[in-house]
């Protein structure tokens, strides 16, 4: 690794301040981070830690029902915190990597990190949530800009993700067993006015809106309803772990796993 | 350079370090303990499992500066005041859950994190617990085993497998 200064901000102001300056990278839970510095494929001059600023921890209940998170929230805690509010996106938080990986990596820094096997994308994407950050709200559909590319500009800090709670969701994950990221893995949320479809791990722009799946899904929400849709396999990813084929296949069984345990 | 200070096993500790270096690093090169092992340096495979105010981490995959101020828990800590073997540790011996030994301080630390918040694991919340934990010789079998005695519960039905 080489060598950088170190910032260990207590609120949003003095960490985008600390932002400001050349070279300067925010560090979540250093769960992507650190071994991407160690293979010396960045460079930033200086990391600033978003880990002792207690405004973007944790989970709240918003007036209009929304789930809040905190930016800098481990999944460990969103497993715990968000299970009574909603349980398909803990439940979804419960099962990323592993108990050490929980306790370290972030919402904030999986959303801005955008691998296009991770699975926040998905919850994000199929809730329609909100991405707060230190300058504005965007919403999740203009958020996702294809695999590793997001609407973050640069400096820009993700301080809150808001979810609308849907009536029924659920996520399945069909783990890549080595890294314990998704193969494939599709959140299914269903609300008064529709259903949501998000899939990742899947294809080369990164986590998706299923949409024809949203469609059929919105008049009838059964597996039955969408036992004959397929998605193509040209734009999936194509590697040693699954050809675009088979990952093609695996949106459709895991769409329809999710709906019947949602529904 | 800066100084990080933090409690390691009860002890209050301090020290100069760069903005690089890990945790594990601190604990191994700065003050020596070098139960916590080094096995993958990419955050996979667990060995270098410490608690960081009471949580399981992998220190390899944080810095030692984002330690500062906590309550780091480490293998030496984890032995009864007169030098015994604590309930785990021993049943690890009982029970074979160690070969080589290189994975088993991170084991211990996960299976201490695991029964804290879950006293009487079923056999698949203990493997699914230690995902996180990597061991190249031995398989699981005789680990899983050895926590499920240390958290007081038969182990016949995981032996008769
Ligand atoms: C063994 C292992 C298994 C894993 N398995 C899974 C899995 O199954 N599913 C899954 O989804 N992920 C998995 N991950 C990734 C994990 O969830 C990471 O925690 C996450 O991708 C990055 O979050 P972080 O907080 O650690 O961010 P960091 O690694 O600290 O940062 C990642 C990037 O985001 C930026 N960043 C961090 N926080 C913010 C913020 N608040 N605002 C703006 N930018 C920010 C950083 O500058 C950096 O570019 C795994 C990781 C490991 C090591």
């Amino acid at each position: 690794m080489y060598n950088f200064e170190f910032e260990r901000p207590t609120t949003i102001a003095d960490a985008v301040a600390a932002l400001g300056g050349d070279e300067a990278q925010a560090l979540g839970g250093g769960q992507t981070l650190i071994p991407t510095l160690k293979q010396r494929l960045a460079m930033p001059g200086k990391l600033v830690s978003l880990s002792g600023i207690p405004e973007m921890k944790g989970v709240c209940v918003n007036d209009d029902g929304a789930v809040s998170i905190g930016g800098g929230t481990p999944h460990a805690v969103v497993a715990r915190d968000a299970a009574q509010h909603y349980p398909g996106l803990a439940a979804l938080a419960g099962q990323i990597g592993d108990p050490a990986v929980r306790n370290r990596g972030t919402i904030g820094g999986s959303l801005a990190n955008n691998d296009p096997s991770a699975c926040y994308p998905a919850a994000a994407l199929g809730s329609g949530a909100t991405i707060v950050t230190n300058t504005r709200e965007i919403a999740a559909d203009d958020y996702f800009q294809g695999m590793f590319t997001t609407a973050l500009e640069e400096g820009e800090i993700i301080t809150e993700v808001r979810f609308p709670v849907p009536e029924a969701a659920n996520y399945q994950k069909f783990v890549q067993p080595a890294s314990r990221f998704a193969l494939v893995g599709v959140f299914v949320a269903k609300y008064a006015d529709g259903v949501r479809v998000a899939v990742t791990g899947a294809s080369e722009e990164g986590v998706f809106r299923w949409s024809a799946a949203e469609e059929a899904l919105s008049g009838n929400f059964t597996a039955d309803a969408i036992k004959d849709l397929t998605v193509e396999a040209g734009g999936m990813i194509g590697d040693l772990h699954g050809s675009k084929e088979y990952r093609a296949h695996l949106v459709g069984v895991m769409t329809r796993r999710a709906v019947a345990a949602a529904a | 350079m800066t100084q990080v200070s933090m409690t390691v096993n009860g002890k209050s500790v301090s020290g100069e370090v760069e903005g690089r270096t890990l945790l594990v690093n601190f604990l191994r090169d700065h003050l020596s303990l070098t139960g916590t092992h080094v096995g993958c340096d990419t955050g996979q495979c667990g060995a270098c499992m410490v608690h960081v105010d009471g949580d399981a981490v992998k220190s390899c995959n944080m810095l030692a500066l984002e330690a500062d101020g906590t309550e780091v828990a480490t293998i030496e800590g984890q032995a009864n005041a007169d030098g015994s073997l604590n309930t785990i540790q021993q049943a690890f011996q009982d029970h074979h859950g160690l070969q080589c030994g290189f994975c088993t301080p991170g084991m211990v630390m996960t299976a201490a994190a695991l029964l804290k918040d879950n006293p009487k694991p079923t056999e698949a919340e203990i493997r699914h617990y230690l995902e996180g934990n990597i061991c190249r010789c031995t398989g699981y079998h005789n680990i899983v085993k050895a926590i499920m005695a240390a958290s007081g519960q038969d182990v016949n039905a995981i032996a008769a497998e």
